[in-house]
């Protein structure tokens, strides 16, 4: 498998570029936007919350999702997320006990010269206390931890500053991250999230771009738990056979600082269920 | 790499071909027996076109035969219909296989001779059965 894995990484990568003309990320913002606004003018803008659900496309899926949503499989998580919150006293390192504060994240941090996700500042709450920091980045505990702390924000609309010029750095990586081709399949996630939403791969139904990331951490049956938006990152590389990157590395925290960016108004909906 | 697979696929079809005899009709999806023994024309082009690790040209186009399997067709490319009809020659209609690319420099179809995802013999196989829909 993992000389598989090496011939793949060679392949694909910034092939075949379709990247919009560089305006500057107000222009991107709109332009994303209104394509989404445009393509499906009957979706309320803040149904987009919702992911693939919005669309019209995943009409009966969504039925079956509202009838799981009424008693969520991630209740015992979200419950073991604040257990661990509150036995930690995690609210002492964030601004108003870290409620109604993570539609600012992530954040580009001057001091540290790099993006800030809620997981990473929650493992450095506890090394500031002194205990040590969550290993896994994908599921468990930090899952369950960064749920309860986005619950704390639920309805909060996506609010992220980009004004620092060495901001821009790490939006611009993000950026061409996300309209990269790459894998052996040879796919950018703009291909499937923006050109392709809403068709069908087989048996899956391509949700909007336009609502990504603000349903994390989701719980998902195929992961039989919940997940961080890294790992779904991981699994959408792994799906066109391009080698995933780690969890909280440069490239996916740049990542999601791009693709929130493009959310900006949406009302945070963490935690979800996705299928 | 048996889990990776599963991901890759990107999809959740339960596979699961419907059984049909070995002298299957053209266009017709044989089962994984008949797979297994077909190693020419275009039976066992169509086996490489519908197998997940290999073409699953499935997950984008939908085709005759489909609807007698349990696999799930998506709707990124084309119907592949009346292929012959449509290209004179197999030579145009393998590049398209070998390097879509070549016709739209954005496509999504995987590059599947370029990126070696298939052999050339499987190609082959696989434009005979293309030629057949
Ligand atoms: C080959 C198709 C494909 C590619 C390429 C792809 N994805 Fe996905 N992605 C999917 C499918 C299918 C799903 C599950 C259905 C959905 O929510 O869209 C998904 C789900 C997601 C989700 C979860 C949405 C939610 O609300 O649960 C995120 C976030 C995401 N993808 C981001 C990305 C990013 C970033 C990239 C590029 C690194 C990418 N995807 C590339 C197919 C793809
Ligand atoms: C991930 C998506 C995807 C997969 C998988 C895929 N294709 Fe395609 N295919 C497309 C798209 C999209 C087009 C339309 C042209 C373009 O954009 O390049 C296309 C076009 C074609 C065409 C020309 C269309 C026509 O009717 O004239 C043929 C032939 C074709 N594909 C055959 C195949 C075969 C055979 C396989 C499997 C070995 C396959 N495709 C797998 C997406 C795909």
């Amino acid at each position: 498998m993992h000389k598989w894995l090496k011939a793949v990484v060679l392949l694909g990568v910034l092939t075949g570029l379709q990247l919009p003309a560089q305006a500057g990320p107000a222009e991107d913002l709109r332009a994303f936007q209104d394509y989404f606004r445009k393509k499906f003018p009957d979706i309320p803008f803040d149904e987009f919350s919702n992911g693939v659900y919005a669309l019209p496309q995943a009409k009966d899926a969504r039925e079956q999702w509202q009838q799981v949503m009424r008693m969520p499989p991630y209740e015992i998580a979200l419950e073991k997320g604040k257990e661990f919150w509150d036995q930690n006293s995690l609210g002492s390192c964030f601004k108003n006990g870290g409620r109604n504060i993570a539609q600012h994240y992530p954040y580009w941090d001057k001091r540290t010269h790099m993006v800030r996700t809620i997981e990473l500042d929650i493992n450095e709450c506890l090394r500031r206390k002194g205990k040590d920091p969550i290993e896994d980045l994908k599921q468990g505990t930090m899952a369950q931890v960064a749920a309860y702390m986005k619950s704390l924000s639920r309805g909060q609309r996506i609010k992220i500053d980009i004004s620092d010029p060495d901001a821009l750095e790490a939006y611009d990586e993000g950026r061409r991250f996300y309209w990269a081709k790459r894998g052996q399949l040879n796919f950018s996630c703009a291909d499937c999230h923006v050109t392709y939403v809403g068709k069908q791969l087989g048996g899956d139904i391509l949700g909007p771009g336009l609502g990504h990331t603000v349903g994390f951490p989701v719980y998902r049956a195929e992961w039989g738990g919940l997940g961080t938006l890294h790992r779904r990152y991981a699994t959408c590389n792994l799906q066109v056979r391009a080698a995933p990157f780690v969890p909280q590395s440069r490239q996916y925290r740049n990542l999601e600082f791009y693709e929130t960016y493009l959310q900006q108004g949406l009302p945070l909906a963490a935690p979800s269920q996705r299928r | 790499m048996k889990r990776i697979a599963h991901l890759i696929a990107g999809t959740t079809i339960i596979l699961g071909i419907a059984h049909v005899s070995p002298a299957a009709a053209v266009g017709e999806m044989p089962d994984k027996q008949t797979c297994a023994s077909a190693k020419s024309g275009i039976i066992a082009g169509g086996c490489i076109a519908t197998d997940r690790e290999k073409g699953n040209c499935m997950a984008c186009h939908s085709f005759t035969g489909i609807e007698r399997t349990r696999l799930q067709a998506g709707n990124i490319g084309p119907p592949l219909v009346a292929v012959k009809a449509r290209y004179p020659s197999q030579k145009r209609l393998r590049e398209q296989v070998v390097d879509a690319s070549q016709f739209n420099p954005h496509t999504v179809m995987p590059l599947f001779g370029k990126y070696r995802i298939l052999t050339d013999n499987e190609i082959d196989l696989i434009v005979q059965w293309l030629y057949s829909l």
